[in-house]
């Protein structure tokens, strides 16, 4: 038999695809990036309606809000509407975010325009049923409970709550007193006040035809109402104190230190040198604290970005008795970052950006989340072929250039456990 | 699509599903071997030792075997189940030889004293890590209620006696047993240049010394038991239950996935509707796992405490009303479109389809396409989930309740 099969030397390229961009009159953004062999079509819909649009006694109320507008839209009560998405087989989420809720699903490409035509309705017709608004009121309520039991999760919103200021550390899930305080008339106005076209985003990836695509969506979603929004008030909020006593056989201790949101020309370079913090098994933080101190089994660094401000976010958990020497050498690692990163760190690193954007292709979920993404924050979008090349141009020349403007510094701490510990400064 | 395959003079099998359209390819060696295969005074061997493999070989330190992964951008990463072992990798295709060559290497560990002090550390925080999060290690304990003294039943994690008192030289022994070709096979999916791949693991695996591995399949016996279990530190309740299901081998696995989509899903269920939807539960599912000789149906719900002994009344209603009155053809043309679709979006990933290859040939050394998975789901009939049920009822379950109720009234 002849050996024929290509055998795949050559190193690989990020394919060449193009990303349609079409605005609807009411400003609703739509984004596709086709893709000929997918048999699947996913989307993401961003509704510019987050917690940061929470008013201050109602905080949670955005996270109901998304809740309740999956219960019954259009002519479809809650019942036929979570029915016919599924046996239209689509794989949905939602999430609410500091400043967007996110409706994302995932279906076999035949089954995206009626799945398109349902999102319609749930984001421009939703019955918000008075009498469904206990129940939307518990599974929030569940939701802060369960994060009471989830020691990690908790202490990484304790530590965003110290990092911003209002309303930027919020959680999406609020209080329990602004849950229960919410009533249907808060959850009408905060769906007309923020549920609209401009400021909205419609990605879509796979197997599409994009005129068609279009057609739809300027049908289903041409009649939405622009609406004038004010944009969130910053305050300072009450300092809080970095320790939180929890009983539990782990301490969970977070820091986090300002970096450059994603619009910012040196983004990447940031970016770059937290993969070096921790990005794969080799970074820095797996190696001090994990691999050479068997200090704890979990730790990690990340840079969150928002769309004005950004932080690197850190997390370790570890008995209480290690507790100590963890927040220090994690600590002692955020400081050696300001030296700068070393070239063969930067080499693995890009090898790893690399396969991730080839393997992102793969997933039209991903892809669709992406280009919504680029174009909230950046207000284009990026090919990956394009992102595939300005990683080539990353040198740790212009990583260590921007270590030097901005070292890491300011840093905020919080723990979680049974005792407190001493915070470095 | 296209299934190959190929065995080596050792008895080391390789299997792959090679799609010349995919950009990247995942491969994996998978053992059979896991916590099952344990004894008391080894209990947790097989985890610790899956994260001793990374720890360096005569050839790479621990360090050069993370800094090698990471040059090639590999995705990879490891783990242990009651009965397998599973090292991984998501590579670009150039990178094919370089992860077998990593892959290869690091499955033949030198297993180094200090390294292996250094690594009881971790696995001692991952046991605590544990221990702290829902269901507080509760999962092991209700396998061992249900089971009792059954394989199956042994915790995969150990507790931190038995880690604490392992030595080297007994996981040593353990894993001369485990790791040989016989009980080792290659998987990889994607695009895969499957000739290549032989030879490659040929020049690498080739000289294994063939061994027997065996493993003990006794008939499971469940035995449904009830136990509270006081947890004054937990905010919610959770209740865990564990209900017989079919095991791997089973021709009826695919009626209890829909099965459980239809009762059990995490949206637009049975139990979404009356526990979820109305917020009086955090989460209610129904799960089916499937093993070698044995399956579970497992029922996991949480919700505040106060409302936990109505929630599991309501809980034990829908598994009674399913078991007397049946479904509808509504709710499994649903579940199915459902669980087909979720088939077709997970094939798109090489990752994904790997999992798939390997996970078929370790129960039922057969290969499985995507096309066959569909064609499967359409034949099961309303008929053939009534008679799963009456094979495996779900009303007779251990239960388990944690949380700061002193008691769950079993209501009746």
């Amino acid at each position: 038999m002849p050996a024929s099969s290509h055998s795949s030397t050559s190193p690989s390229q990020v394919q060449r695809r193009t990303v349609e961009t079409h605005q609807l009159a009411n400003g609703l953004v739509l984004l596709a990036e086709p893709v000929a062999t997918a048999e699947s079509a996913a989307f993401t819909l961003m509704v510019p309606c987050g917690s940061s649009n929470d008013p201050a006694s109602r905080l949670g109320l955005s996270n109901m809000l998304c809740d309740m507008v999956m219960r019954g839209a259009g002519d479809r009560d809650s019942r036929a509407l979570i029915n016919d998405l599924e046996v239209l087989g689509v794989e949905r989420g939602e999430s609410v975010g500091i400043s967007q809720t996110s409706f994302s699903g995932a279906t076999l490409a035949d089954n995206l325009l009626d799945a398109l035509a349902i999102y319609a309705d749930i984001v421009l017709r939703p019955q918000l049923p008075a009498e469904q608004l206990d129940a939307a009121k518990m599974v929030c309520l569940q939701e802060i409970h369960g994060v009471e039991d989830e020691p990690s999760q908790k202490l990484m919103d304790e530590l965003r709550r110290r990092t911003y200021l209002e309303p930027w550390g919020r959680t999406s899930h609020g209080d329990e007193s602004g849950v229960e305080a919410s009533t249907a008339a808060d959850i009408k106005t905060q769906w007309s006040a923020h549920y609209r076209p401009n400021g909205a985003i419609l990605g879509v990836a796979g197997k599409i035809d994009w005129d068609q695509l279009v057609e739809l969506v300027e049908s289903q979603f041409g009649a939405w109402e622009p609406v004038e929004s004010a944009k969130p008030l910053e305050a300072q909020r009450e300092k809080l104190s970095p320790h939180i006593d929890f009983e539990g056989n782990q301490c969970h201790i977070g820091i986090s230190f300002p970096s450059v949101p994603y619009s910012d020309p040196k983004y990447l370079q940031a970016w770059a040198a937290v993969g070096v913090l921790s990005g794969g098994m080799s970074s820095r933080l797996f190696t001090e604290v994990r691999e050479k101190r068997g200090l704890c089994y979990s730790v990690s660094a990340s840079l969150q970005t928002q769309r004005a401000r950004a932080s690197v976010m850190c997390y370790a958990g570890t008995t209480s008795e290690r507790a100590q020497e963890t927040l220090d050498v994690t600590y002692g690692e955020l400081i050696r970052l300001r030296e700068g990163v070393l070239q063969s760190e930067l080499q693995r690193l890009k090898a790893r950006i690399k396969s991730g954007l080839i393997m992102q292709q793969e997933s039209t979920s991903a892809r669709s989340g992406s280009i919504a993404r680029d174009w909230y924050h950046l207000a284009r979008v990026r090919t990956l072929d394009e992102l595939g090349r300005q990683v080539d141009e990353l040198s740790a020349h212009s990583i260590n250039a921007y270590l030097d403007e901005h070292p890491p510094n300011n840093f905020t701490f919080a723990t979680l456990g049974p005792q407190a510990l001493k915070i470095p400064v | 699509m296209k299934f190959r395959s190929a065995t080596l003079d050792n008895g080391l099998e390789i299997v792959a599903e090679c799609n010349d359209l995919a950009h990247s390819l995942g491969v994996g060696f998978f053992v059979r071997t896991g916590a099952r295969d344990e004894t008391d005074e080894v209990a947790g061997v097989s985890h610790f030792l899956e994260h001793m493999v990374f720890k360096g070989t005569p050839r790479r330190t621990a360090e050069d075997v993370n800094r090698d992964f990471d040059e090639i951008g590999a995705h990879y990463n490891a783990f242990t189940s009651e009965e397998n072992t599973v090292y991984y990798a998501s590579v670009l295709p150039e990178y094919q030889e370089p992860s077998i060559d990593l892959l290869a290497d690091i499955l033949r560990p030198s297993l180094r004293d200090d390294d292996f002090n250094m690594e009881k550390k971790v696995i001692l925080e991952e046991i605590q890590m544990y221990a702290d999060q829902p269901p507080f290690g509760m999962d092991d304990h209700i396998k061992a209620l249900h089971f009792g003294r059954h394989p199956m039943a042994r915790s995969v994690l150990g507790t931190c006696e038995t880690i604490g008192a392992l030595s080297v030289d007994q996981m040593r022994t353990y894993f001369e047993s485990r790791y040989c070709p016989s009980n080792v096979f290659v998987a990889a999916a994607g695009k895969v240049d499957f000739d290549q791949l032989v030879k490659q693991v040929e020049a690498r695996c080739g000289h294994w010394e063939p061994r027997a591995a065996t493993r003990e399949l006794p008939k499971p016996a469940s035995k449904p038991a009830f136990e509270s279990v006081v947890r004054e530190s937990s905010t919610q309740q959770y209740i865990l239950q564990l209900a017989d299901g079919p095991a791997s081998e089973d021709a009826d696995r695919y009626a209890a996935k829909l099965l459980a989509t239809i009762l059990g899903d995490d949206s637009g269920s049975r139990l979404y509707w009356e526990l979820v939807d109305p917020g009086i539960a955090e989460t209610a599912s129904l799960g089916h796992y499937e093993y070698q000789g044995l399956g579970m149906l497992y029922t996991w719900l949480s919700c505040a405490p106060d409302d936990a002994a109505e929630n599991f009344a309501k809980l034990r209603e829908v598994y009674a009303n399913a078991e007397q009155d049946g479904f509808t053809d509504e709710e499994l043309r649903q579940a199915r479109s459902k669980v087909k679709a979720r088939v077709v979006l997970g094939s798109e990933r090489p990752r994904n389809r790997l999992f798939n290859v390997g996970g078929n040939w370790m129960q039922r050394r057969e290969y499985r396409s995507v096309t066959n998975d569909l064609a499967t789901l359409d034949g099961v009939a309303l008929d053939d989930l009534h008679a799963e049920l009456k094979k495996y009822p779900l009303t007779r379950a251990t239960t388990v309740s944690i949380g700061p109720l002193q008691e769950l009234e079993p209501l009746a």
